[in-house]
């Protein structure tokens, strides 16, 4: 069980799991910093983004358009959500907000159980990606190591956009100050859309690449909602670098409990939230008042 | 709030309602089973709407008291040779109860969302305990099964109650004992604190009151009412379930009390019954199989969307619709703006201190740095017995901040303030007010969804019952001497006629007047009024200060404003403050033709005159 071989390999499976935790708490994180609200239905966008992508998938053959489809559909989802729903809760009470995207998870997921069942759907890794690779150390599955690199690229992605474009600097200034960024005659509205969109699209992207990895079913997504709370707990909210760190904090902690017993990984999990908030009640890369 | 003529007949109604209810609902559907699930729905409920309708907290982790409850009662009753069921249900109860204690002094460290994902994550690991590592006494996945019907036995005389009716009389009892509990709770001072905390947590730590305690007391409420529900639907199914513990079954929750209304405690109840009778219905009648959470789902985010009270407060909508209110004769606005300072009601009421001459309040080498900015420099100031101060300075000369740290809302970076012989630095807010040392806030600080009865109620209990006192089961009308203070109180800022009409419902100059009576009902011994004219008409300034001059008899206060000719003529002496810095003192006439004063209004780097 304690060979080498096994920690170092759990430390790659907690890295690959870090990295996806890491991009799907960064897409909560920036609509939650944008707009104010925390979106309770993110684990079932996640969920989406793995069935829209079978569904491509399973016409087309072809992964890289399951992949594209994945992370459209669900920022379609997304924008149609905001634009209907979401952005006449911005001004009701938090707990409003919470109330109505959780509502929105459970139509959802209800959605996808009513057309696709309840029995989990597997989209294989494209033809190129599946075996093994030897890294000399070690030998590890193709795929996590590819899955490895897709989710670094579209966090760079993310990390381009929030930080290098006009869009990301509005964004970044909306999570300091919206009142702000409205008066100085931004058009406020519309990057509230498209950062809901953006977040969303962050989950369905997750959420299609994990498929040959973990297969998807209707409920997939709640296990990912807590453990992204966990993760926007531990880094704080709002912040981009926090749900990175948070993301790849997370994922190690639970599979290097896995290497003892795989039942006390949230546990741990918890334990490490228990201590952020005690010793930084604002998470390690937070600040407060944003809340 | 039921008004004390009628208290009993919520009680008497909810009575007669849970009599005619197995007679009644088998006619509209409802199967045996299902009626009892309502109770313990219901039950699970009452404590989560104090929690959420009353204070203001959501939570999504109600599963594992219900959980913990549950399978604690399960666990007694099929492992060990325990068979009293009434007691392994009140056992249960005690058990959720302390879970909540230790999850409450996490969670409650945070509010709003954070809160809302601390309680999911933290259930989600009960969930993941009980199915792994406990499953040797919970069963695992598969639950405890073969949990007795409840029994009661009194040594003399047992009974069991078996069939559907006798638990149902079972259940109905123990649902009707939990609401007489919650409605007490709801008419006790604790209950006017937490509906206090929901409308304005910040104010109702600054009136004295410790929000912390409180909001854990209602988490733990709360929790013992879903441990000793999750007890009782052991009992329900003879079968202790585990997705008793799921995130869905907190999620139930939440929808129930949102369908039905929160904050009515009766809303999870009706919600239930709505929640449980489409699923029967959606399942059994129409066939829709699976499908009915989706049906379920979308009525939800409808409700959510365009009824935001629930049925309940839809109800109460219509019924104020079918018979409007008699509105409490407004008086008319002559009326309330004749200036009434002769008026002044009786003796002005304050707090003992320990000494009653030479200085109440000194401060030594007071500085707050924000960052780079020096908001407060070095300052030195102290006031006398009976003294009034004014304080002015232009606009960002710190007197804000200075007030804030006063009040021990702001710790200071440095200095020392010493209130009453008593070093009060770094002090909570609220041991402060305890201590006779308040402010009336620049901008209103009230309770919006509460009358102004309540509001006053609210700061005069910081007296009265102190920081910190579970009095959970006390009538509020008994507290000794609240109706007294809060008349008097209302009397002296002319709000008298006012008493019973909600705060969203007053005018600008009543909630500003409203605001400062906040501050007087915690009877202070030194009290600070930061920008009381702020925003005032001509008139009402006049009327206002004719109001502090009435206030002013035997009391110390320190008043900021920017109307000098107002100010002047109330306070003693005046304090200058410019660039945090404090600039000089003197009496009115003195600071009226000192240079540096006019200086500092008039040119340098402010270039703003002071006078709004």
């Amino acid at each position: 069980m304690f060979t080498w071989g096994n920690i170092i390999s759990q430390c790659f499976n907690g890295l690959v799991l870090g990295a996806l935790l890491a991009l799907i708490s960064s897409g909560l994180t920036i609509i939650y910093g944008t707009l104010g609200v925390l979106n309770l239905a993110h684990g079932a966008m996640f969920m989406l983004g793995g069935y829209a992508g079978w569904v491509a998938y399973t016409y087309t053959g072809s992964f890289i358009v399951a992949i594209v489809a994945g992370a459209l559909f669900v920022m379609l989802v997304g924008i149609v959500s905001e634009q209907l729903i979401i952005r006449h809760f911005y001004s009701r009470p938090a707990e409003d907000q919470l109330l109505v995207t959780f509502g929105l998870g459970i139509v959802f997921v209800e959605v996808v159980r009513y057309f696709f069942g309840s029995l989990s759907k597997t989209v294989p890794p494209p033809a190129a990606l599946t075996g093994i690779t030897p890294l000399g150390f070690m030998v590890y599955p193709t795929y996590r190591l590819a899955l490895l690199g897709i989710v670094t690229v579209a966090l760079l992605v993310l990390y381009f956009i929030l930080y290098r474009t006009r869009i990301g600097m509005i964004v970044r200034a909306g999570i300091e100050d919206a009142v702000m960024v409205d008066s100085l005659g931004i058009n406020i509205q519309k990057v509230f859309m498209l950062v809901f969109g953006i977040g969303a699209m962050a989950a369905g992207f997750a959420g299609i690449v994990n498929a040959p990895v973990v297969a998807v079913a209707p409920d997939v997504g709640d296990a990912i909602l807590v453990q992204t709370f966990v993760v926007v707990v531990i880094g704080g909210v709002g912040s981009f670098p926090g749900a990175v760190l948070g993301g790849l904090i997370a994922g190690e902690i639970i599979s290097l409990t896995s290497i003892v017993d795989p039942a006390y990984s949230y546990v741990m999990l918890f334990v490490a939230m228990t201590l952020v908030l005690v010793l930084r009640p604002y998470g390690l890369l937070g600040t407060a008042g944003r809340e | 709030m039921p008004t004390r003529q009628r208290a009993y007949i919520v009680e008497i109604l909810t009575l007669l309602a849970l009599i005619a209810a197995p007679f009644v609902l088998p006619h509209l559907g409802f199967t045996p089973t299902t009626i009892n699930r309502i109770l313990i729905w219901g039950l699970v409920g009452i404590g989560f709407d104090l929690l959420f309708g009353f204070t203001g907290l959501l939570s999504f982790g109600q599963a594992a008291f219900f959980g913990t409850g549950g399978m604690f009662a399960a666990y007694l009753l099929t492992q060990t040779s325990f068979t009293n069921t009434v007691g392994a249900t009140l056992i249960g109860t005690v058990v959720a109860g302390i879970a909540g204690y230790l999850i409450g002094l996490l969670a409650l460290r945070r509010t709003g969302i954070y809160f809302a994902m601390i309680t999911v994550a933290i259930a989600e690991v009960f969930f993941f305990l009980e199915f792994n590592p406990l499953s040797a006494y919970t069963g695992g996945e598969n639950g405890l099964p073969g949990v007795p019907p409840p029994n009661l036995d009194l040594g003399f005389w047992s009974m069991t109650f078996e069939s559907n009716f006798e638990m149902y009389a079972f259940f109905a009892f123990w649902y009707f004992v939990g609401l007489v509990i919650a409605l007490r709770i709801v008419r006790s001072p604790v209950g006017l604190l937490l509906r206090a905390i929901r409308d304005n947590p910040l104010r109702a730590q600054a009136l004295g009151h410790n929000i912390h305690g409180y909001k854990l007391a209602v988490f733990v409420v709360a929790a013992m009412y879903a441990g000793f529900a999750g007890s009782l639907l052991g009992m329900l199914q003879g079968f202790m379930p585990p997705d008793a513990f799921m995130f869905h079954t907190s999620g139930e929750i939440v929808m129930q009390t949102a369908i039905g209304g929160a904050g009515w405690l009766f809303g999870p109840l009706l919600g239930a019954t709505v929640w449980l009778f489409l699923a029967d219905f959606f399942q059994t009648t129409l066939n829709l199989g699976a499908t009915w959470k989706l049906v379920l789902g979308i009525v939800f985010v409808l409700l959510v969307v365009f009824l935001r009270k629930g049925l309940v407060g839809a109800i109460v909508d219509l019924w104020h619709l079918v018979f409007p209110k008699k509105s409490a004769a407004a008086p008319s606005a002559g009326a309330a703006a004749a200036p009434r300072a002769a008026t002044a009601v009786g003796e002005s009421h304050h707090k003992a201190t320990k000494s009653t001459s030479g200085a109440i309040l000194q401060v030594t080498g007071l500085t707050k740095r924000y960052g780079g900015l020096l908001a407060n420099s070095d300052i030195d100031f102290s006031v006398d017995h009976g003294e009034i101060r004014g304080i002015i300075g232009p606009n960002g000369a710190g007197k804000s901040t200075f007030f804030k740290m006063l009040t021990c809302e702001v710790k200071p970076t440095s200095g020392k303030i010493i209130f009453d012989g008593r070093d009060i630095t770094g002090m909570d807010v609220s041991d402060a007010c305890q201590l006779g040392l308040t402010k009336s806030y620049q901008i209103n600080q009230l309770f919006d969804r509460l009358t102004v009865r309540q509001n006053l109620a609210i700061a005069a209990l910081g007296e009265l019952r102190g920081k910190f006192k579970l009095d959970m089961l006390k009538s509020l009308p008994k507290v000794r001497g609240l109706d007294a203070q809060v008349e008097h109180t209302a009397a002296l800022v002319h709000l008298v006629e006012r008493l019973d009409t909600p705060v969203a419902e007053l005018a600008y100059g009543e909630k500003r007047r409203l605001e400062i009576g906040l501050a007087l009902a915690t009877s202070p011994s030194l009290l600070l009024l930061d920008e009381p004219l702020a925003g005032m008409s001509p008139q009402e300034r006049v009327e206002t200060v004719a109001l502090l001059k009435s206030i002013a008899a035997g009391r110390t206060m320190i008043v900021i404003d920017h109307d000098m000719d107002a100010l002047f003529e109330l306070v003693g002496k005046v304090t200058v403050l410019q660039e945090g810095r404090l600039l000089v003192e003197g009496t009115p006439d003195q600071i009226r033709n000192n240079a540096q004063v006019q200086e500092a209004y008039l040119g340098g780097m402010d270039d703003e005159v002071g006078v709004a």
